[in-house]
């Protein structure tokens, strides 16, 4: 609670959360607040922006409402960015921590698959992964969260690799304590701070990442997203680039509000720090 | 590492269901099983997976990246067909933004907390919250479809007959949008970690000395400050070069540029996996010698790297 309180505190805090909470809610109210399948055609197509007050942002080549696809599209890039973050550092946690714990053999192995990953784009390698097993939002999530786990990896290795050596792990480790609660109990919540940091900039990748796979066709057809909704005004960027402008529009904003959001979780745990 | 790199995007490739032989025959209109059969043998695809494995292993010793299905021809020729044009995309917008970015960087960084600090790193954080894909589109919206200053689509103009000069500067009207696009992304990366690096490079002993000696302000910001700075940028060149090669995989796709990206993306349209593989292993190559070059730039800038390496 103190650390919410902290961050509003800082001006880019409190407008990235506020931005934020602001999404969330679109996201979670989005069939109140456009009932309805937003792939449904709803008028005559190709409607301009501002002419007709129930739909302000007009209508795409079939007809279909803009602003509804905004508001649901606000779900998928939330959600798949989320969770594609969640995975990654998961992993990323899992492997990092397996990796310092264990040193030797095992810590020398899995940097090696780190690297592996890290000198791979990220990109080619999750348009090769959806385009292998075909798209739907799990198999994007996965695919996002394959090129992204390797960053929190090396950081939790290093942060472990430098938290074992303290005296509280040595004394842990003299009154018997076995080794998994000692890397769980001991090391992890104390690795974890710096990670926490790193994941907002994870989220941000993942939603940009997101949306350019699907607009390269490549997300689920069967849900409306930013990025294939750039993708789809782009047919008629000549005669209404409004189409294209206004989800690129709300992909900035949410990306801005996650970018603002990790400069004041950042300021605040520094803050934090130099308290204690 | 390479090794790495292929056996597990091999098995990526291989978990499909269905490969090039199924696309192959759905596009010219199906076909009975025993041409299926004979298509496969020949491209080897009915032997088992570890000996494919082995067989590509040690035909890329050889530099042979195996026979694109699609296009009919050698993956690697292909490769190095489009290349050029990326490495000119990605060479172009990785000096420009890392230039500008430097620059105004040091301009942010001369006097933190400052109002052209803050100007400078709003715009900057906005600039990089920005899809490349979608500054493609909306630079090209104004310079090319509104204000018709610029080509939408192409690295040149098809069948021009132009030579020499007049065909360079062809090129390089088509590449300003694009450009563009990649680089002024990467500038506001390379601002905000040159300008965060100077803030830092302030409190050091060093640049404390340097004030208490009465040097001028702007001697210290630019032998002092932005030198230290300038370290981790380097860095930060090695970390992204990955980042910008997926990156002009949209940033081709948006401008019809003839590149490696644009080949990605032809690769998975006609699940050509030999193609896909090829594009992944090179890929990971020039993101090898990128970081090598940066290895070397860095020895250079820092004269501790490399004693303490001669040392050890």
């Amino acid at each position: 609670m103190r650390l919410v309180r902290n961050l509003i505190g800082t001006p880019e805090g409190a407008i990235g959360l506020g931005i934020l909470v602001l999404l969330a809610l679109v996201a979670l109210f989005a069939p109140v607040l456009s009932p309805g399948d937003p792939l449904r055609i709803a008028a005559r197509p190709l409607l301009a922006p501002f002419t007709d007050p129930s739909f302000p942002l007009g209508t795409d080549r079939l007809g279909r409402d803009v602003l509804a696809g905004i508001i649901h599209g606000t779900r998928t890039s939330l959600a798949v960015g989320i969770a594609a973050a969640l995975a990654a550092i998961a992993i990323g946690l899992c492997v990092g921590l397996t990796a310092g714990f264990a040193g030797g053999l095992v810590d020398e192995a899995l940097m090696r698959v780190v690297d592996a990953f890290q000198i791979v784009p990220s990109f080619l390698l999750a348009l090769a992964f959806v385009s292998v097993i075909g798209a739907s939002v799990p198999v994007v999530v996965i695919a996002i969260a394959l090129g992204a786990w390797a960053d929190p990896a090396r950081l939790t290795r290093a942060q472990v690799l430098s938290i074992r050596e303290r005296d509280y792990v040595a004394s842990a480790r003299v009154i018997g304590t076995h080794p998994v609660e000692i890397a769980l109990r001991e090391i992890l919540p104390n690795a974890l701070p710096p990670v926490l940091a790193l994941s907002a900039i994870i989220v941000a990748a993942a939603i940009l990442t997101e949306a350019a796979l699907s607009f390269l066709g490549l997300g689920d057809p069967n849900v409306v997203t930013w990025g294939s909704m750039i993708a789809e005004g782009r047919n008629v960027l000549r005669s209404s680039p409004s189409l294209s402008i206004f989800p690129g529009i709300a992909l900035v904003v949410t990306v801005v509000a996650v970018y603002l959001f990790s400069e004041g979780l950042t300021k605040t745990i520094g803050r934090g720090r130099r308290i204690a | 590492m390479l090794l790495i790199v292929v056996i597990l995007t091999f098995g990526l490739l291989e978990s499909a269901s269905g490969d090039a032989v199924d696309a192959y025959l759905l596009s010219i209109g199906g076909g009975d099983a025993t041409v299926a059969q004979a298509l496969r043998q020949a491209y080897g695809l009915d032997q088992s997976m570890m000996a494919r494995l082995w067989v590509y292993v040690s035909s890329l010793a050889t530099f042979d990246l195996g026979w694109s299905i699609a296009f009919d021809r050698p993956v690697l020729d292909l490769i190095l067909e489009r290349l050029p044009n990326t490495l000119l995309l990605m060479g172009s917008a990785t000096a420009i933004s890392f230039g500008l970015g430097s620059a105004l960087g040091i301009v942010a960084g001369a006097k933190p907390e400052s109002a052209v600090d803050r100007t400078l790193s709003t715009v900057s954080l906005i600039l990089y919250a920005i899809p490349s894909f979608w500054l493609g589109l909306v630079l090209s919206i104004v310079f090319a479809v509104q204000l018709r200053w610029l080509p939408t689509s192409g690295i040149e103009t098809i069948a021009s007959g132009k030579e020499g000069l007049a065909r360079a500067l062809d090129i390089a009207r088509h590449l300003v949008l694009p450009v563009g696009a990649l680089a002024l992304i990467y500038m506001a990366l390379f601002l905000r970690v040159m300008r965060s690096g100077m803030a830092e490079a302030w409190q050091l002993d060093f640049v404390l000395f340097a004030r208490s000696k009465g040097l001028s302000r702007s001697r210290i910001v630019l032998r002092h400050v932005a030198r230290n700075a300038l370290l981790p940028l380097v860095t930060m060149l090695g970390l992204q070069s990955a980042a910008m090669l997926g990156g002009s995989v949209v940033i081709e796709s948006i401008f019809a540029i003839p590149g490696f990206g644009r080949l990605a993306q032809e690769a998975v349209g006609g699940r050509d996996a030999p193609l896909l593989m090829g594009i992944i292993v090179v890929s990971a190559v020039l993101v090898i010698c990128v970081n090598l070059i940066v290895d070397l730039v860095y020895a250079a800038l820092d004269p501790r790297v490399g004693a303490s390496e001669s040392a050890g």
